[in-house]
């Protein structure tokens, strides 16, 4: 097995003094979708903002691409080609829809051929008819679209995104899962937290499903899809 | 009206609208992106002025001629710019996450090293700058002459407000930066290194602090007190425009500038009291101002005291302190009693704030309203009714309570920093009137004459008199704070929602804290009027609102007591050192951002983490 692109392990997260995190530990391969998966509350979102060192009362030891994440200030993180969708969406809502892309622009590695506004049109053709537009006068699923797009302008080698089918059309939705493929494809690795197991089981190569705080089960979607008791027991699906 | 009088006094609105909006317009990015209301803009504006009518003279020796003259503006601006850079990186960085009272007291802590430091350089005396070579003849306008170089000014605003304009829209740190004033974090998880974009925005709104200073250097002389005088404008202009608003800071200044030039022919007098209701009527009907929003209001993190448990022995702690006090006199000479007055004065003043602040987390930067308003109700009692002090400290009391019950009742709704620049601006009116109705406060003067009746003058008695009103209002303070109405209070501070949603009337509350809180500074003030026996407008100024605030940190804004210690220690302190150096300014600015840094809990909170720690 190749050297994990996210190394994530012994990560825990407090709020206030209360414990939401125990000792997470999983890794992300370069070009695979996983999803962390599991009921509200479980603390995936807390996963993915301490990861990028959004949580002030965290500890954890990562990796990524073999620098360790330590405590790394939040910019530093995304620089070293991690991105980051948050939940909220989180959009500039005064900035147009270019201006919202021009704020994510970085440099891309080398032998990378990197994303341009026009690109990232071409995938999410929605944004493309709305350039000028400022984001408070989006959809949410609008939105939804610039954040990722504003997040892949950073030329990002694995981007976490929270929830992003939450509160969006299903044909948007559906639009969503094809953007997810189609930077699969161009070798963009995604850490998926989803509460939507339709959507997560139809895009994800692995899942880790998250119960309480604590990993109840790590291994291939294929897997997870096999075990009913499981699936019923920590999901209700 | 003479027409030709109307344009020219307009043109004069619009000249000074300039020279305010490039000043505010600093202002209101640097909190847009920080959310610190930096104080020390005013300071740096003041360095502007001096640094250009030191600079530009010089420079104009070399080579005579306008190139010059305006080469020598700017690069006065760039020079404040890089002052700005400094402030950055040494204080403001240190304290992006810190509650806003820490930042606004910080910052004025830099406008006190500033008062000083620049009569270290540049000298005491003020320093006029040259005229601008090629503007020197006046136009004429309808038949009326007018100076050539206002109109330069009335050009001025409109393109600083262009320029910045295409930064803010055609150029990446603009972009960044007008990201950065909705949403930070998230600017950071686009690899966005803040620390360079604040200190980037720094310059900005530094540079043109001093831009809008050096710009003065024609018309006014620079002098000590521009830096006070220009942030209570500036701030006018930012809240009432919308904090973080450009378009809003211009728009204000506009309409500012033509209200100071023309409300010169209704209120002679008056031209401050009617900028400062603009703001109140502003903020009554537009709680965020013109184009402000409610997300860009700064001040999330309320501070304030924290439930613990009581202290064993407290009663015989309490009765060992009132005797110690009882039996000073017996040990004391004149001056110690006066001293011990003045602190327990202070002790009260400070003791009413922390019922706003450390209970309500209602961060007023105007509570000399409240003290002075008790000071001058007593003294203008004893002045014009002749009544004795057993009535006047009675009606003091209650014009100070009246009076925050009407601040109250404007200040309840907003928050966050909307609510300190309202309640700054309730105390800079109430200084205007004092210091301009000349007829009936004796302006500048003040009012003498306001002594104790017979069986309370003398140091003992008046000692003996403080300390008995001081224990009681303090213990009865103490007792609202521990009575349902002060879990109330802490409730809705810690969580307004949550407040609300358990039914508790928060704006009733608030306001009814308000009220107390002013009753009680305003018999602190009544008591201070007699100790002295005069008043002056200082009382009501924003000096005395910082003691009070500085008295809260000093002691340790998360106890009770804090703010008594913090009395004693802060008076205690200035009349010790004052007398041995001419720098006390200095000193107490640097003490107030060394404690902000590195002592935020204060004496009493500091004393008892250690107490805590070892048992």
């Amino acid at each position: 097995m190749n050297a994990p692109l996210l190394e994530v392990w012994d990560l825990c997260a407090f709020y206030g003094r209360a414990q939401v995190l125990f000792n997470l530990t999983f890794r992300l391969q370069a070009g695979e979708v996983m999803a962390l998966v599991g009921r509200n509350g479980a603390g995936k979102t807390t996963a993915l903002k301490a990861i990028m060192g959004l949580v002030s009362a965290s500890a954890r030891q990562a990796t990524f691409k073999g620098h360790s994440l330590g405590k790394l200030p939040t910019y530093k993180i995304a620089r070293l080609g991690l991105g980051y969708v948050p939940e909220d969406r989180r959009i500039f809502t005064d900035l147009t829809v270019e201006e919202n892309l021009e704020t994510g622009r970085r440099p891309a590695g080398s032998g990378r051929s990197p994303w341009t506004p026009e690109r990232l049109f071409r995938l999410f053709p929605n944004l493309a008819e709305m350039r000028g537009r400022r984001g408070s006068q989006m959809s949410g699923g609008e939105q939804q679209m610039l954040a990722i797009a504003r997040t892949l302008m950073g030329n990002p080698d694995a981007i976490l995104l929270d929830e992003p089918s939450e509160g969006i059309a299903p044909v948007i939705v559906q639009m969503m899962a094809e953007a997810i493929r189609a930077m699969k494809a161009e070798g963009v690795a995604v850490l998926l937290s989803e509460q939507n197991w339709a959507f997560a089981a139809g895009i994800s190569d692995r899942a880790c499903v998250i119960e309480r705080g604590e990993i109840r089960f790590q291994g291939s979607m294929a897997e997870l899809m096999a075990n009913e008791t499981l699936r019923a027991e920590t999901l209700g699906v | 009206m003479d027409p030709a009088f109307l344009a020219v006094q307009a043109l004069s609105g619009l000249s000074s609208a300039s020279s305010l909006f490039i000043t505010a317009c600093g202002l209101t990015i640097v909190f847009g992106v920080t959310r610190i209301v930096n104080f020390a803009h005013g300071s740096l504006y003041m360095i502007g002025a001096y640094t250009a009518a030191t600079l530009v003279p010089r420079l104009l020796e070399l080579s005579f001629g306008p190139v010059t003259f305006w080469a020598g503006i700017l690069a006065s601006a760039i020079i404040v710019g890089l002052i700005g850079v400094i402030i950055e990186v040494l204080l403001l960085r240190r304290i992006y996450g810190a509650p806003e009272l820490f930042q606004l007291l910080a910052t004025f802590g830099v406008v006190l090293v500033v008062q000083d430091l620049v009569v270290q350089v540049f000298g005491p005396q003020d320093i006029l700058g040259p005229r601008a070579p090629g503007l020197r003849a006046p136009v004429e306008i309808l038949g009326r002459r007018f100076p050539s170089y206002e109109l330069v000014l009335i050009a001025a605003g409109p393109i600083v407000l262009g320029l910045v304009w295409l930064l803010l829209r055609k150029t990446r740190f603009g972009v960044l930066v007008r990201a950065a004033t909705q949403d930070r974090d998230m600017v950071a998880s686009l690899g966005v290194n803040q620390a360079l974009l604040f200190t980037g925005t720094l310059f900005l709104g530094a540079f043109l602090a001093g831009l809008g200073g050096a710009l003065q250097i024609p018309r006014v002389s620079a002098n000590t007190g521009m830096d006070l005088s220009i942030i209570a404008e500036a701030f006018v202009v930012t809240v009432v425009g919308g904090m973080g608003s450009v378009p809003g800071a211009f728009l204000a200044a506009l309409v500012i500038g033509q209200l100071q030039a023309f409300g010169i022919l209704i209120f002679p007098k008056s031209t401050l009291v009617v900028v400062f209701l603009l703001m109140a009527v502003v903020l009554a009907i537009r709680p965020y101002g013109f184009f402000g929003r409610a997300e860009i209001i700064g001040g999330t993190h309320a501070v304030g005291i924290a439930s613990r448990r009581p202290l064993a022995g407290r009663s015989f702690i309490l009765i060992t302190l009132m005797a110690i006090l009882a039996a000073f006199p017996l040990v004391a000479d004149a001056y110690l009693l006066k001293v011990a007055t003045e602190i327990l004065i202070f002790a009260l003043f400070a003791f009413s704030l922390q019922l706003l602040i450390g209970v309500g987390g209602i961060v007023s930067f105007g509570h000399a309203a409240f003290f002075g308003l008790g000071a001058y109700g007593a003294a203008l009692a004893v002045k014009w009714y002749g009544v004795s002090m057993e009535a006047a400290l009675p009606l003091g009391l209650a014009l100070a309570a009246l009076g925050a019950a009407l601040v109250g009742a404007f200040v309840v709704r907003l928050s966050g920093i909307y609510l300190a620049m309202m309640t700054l601006a309730a105390a800079q009116i109430l200084y205007a009137v004092a210091f301009q109705w000349v007829e009936v406060t004796g302006g500048d003067n003040g009012i003498v004459g306001v002594w104790p009746s017979p069986w309370a003058s003398g140091p003992i008695p008046y000692y003996l008199l403080t300390a008995v009103l001081t224990v009681i209002t303090v213990l009865l303070l103490k007792r609202i704070i521990d009575a349902p109405f002060g879990y109330s209070l802490r409730a809705a501070r810690d969580s307004e929602a949550r407040a609300e949603a358990i039914g508790l009337k928060i704006r009733q509350h608030r306001w009814f804290a308000f009220t107390i809180a002013g009753a009680a500074a305003g018999l602190a003030g009544g008591i201070y009027a007699f100790s002295r026996g005069s008043v002056d407008p200082s009382l009501l100024g924003i000096s005395t609102s910082v003691d009070a605030l500085t008295m809260l940190l000093l002691g340790g804004i998360q106890t009770v007591m804090g703010p008594l210690v913090g009395a004693a220690a802060l008076h205690g302190l200035r009349d010790w050192i004052m007398p041995l150096t001419p720098l006390w300014r200095l000193l107490l600015g640097l003490s107030i951002i060394a404690m902000v840094l590195i002592f935020p809990r204060g004496l009493v909170g500091t004393v008892r983490d250690w107490w805590g720690a070892r048992t």
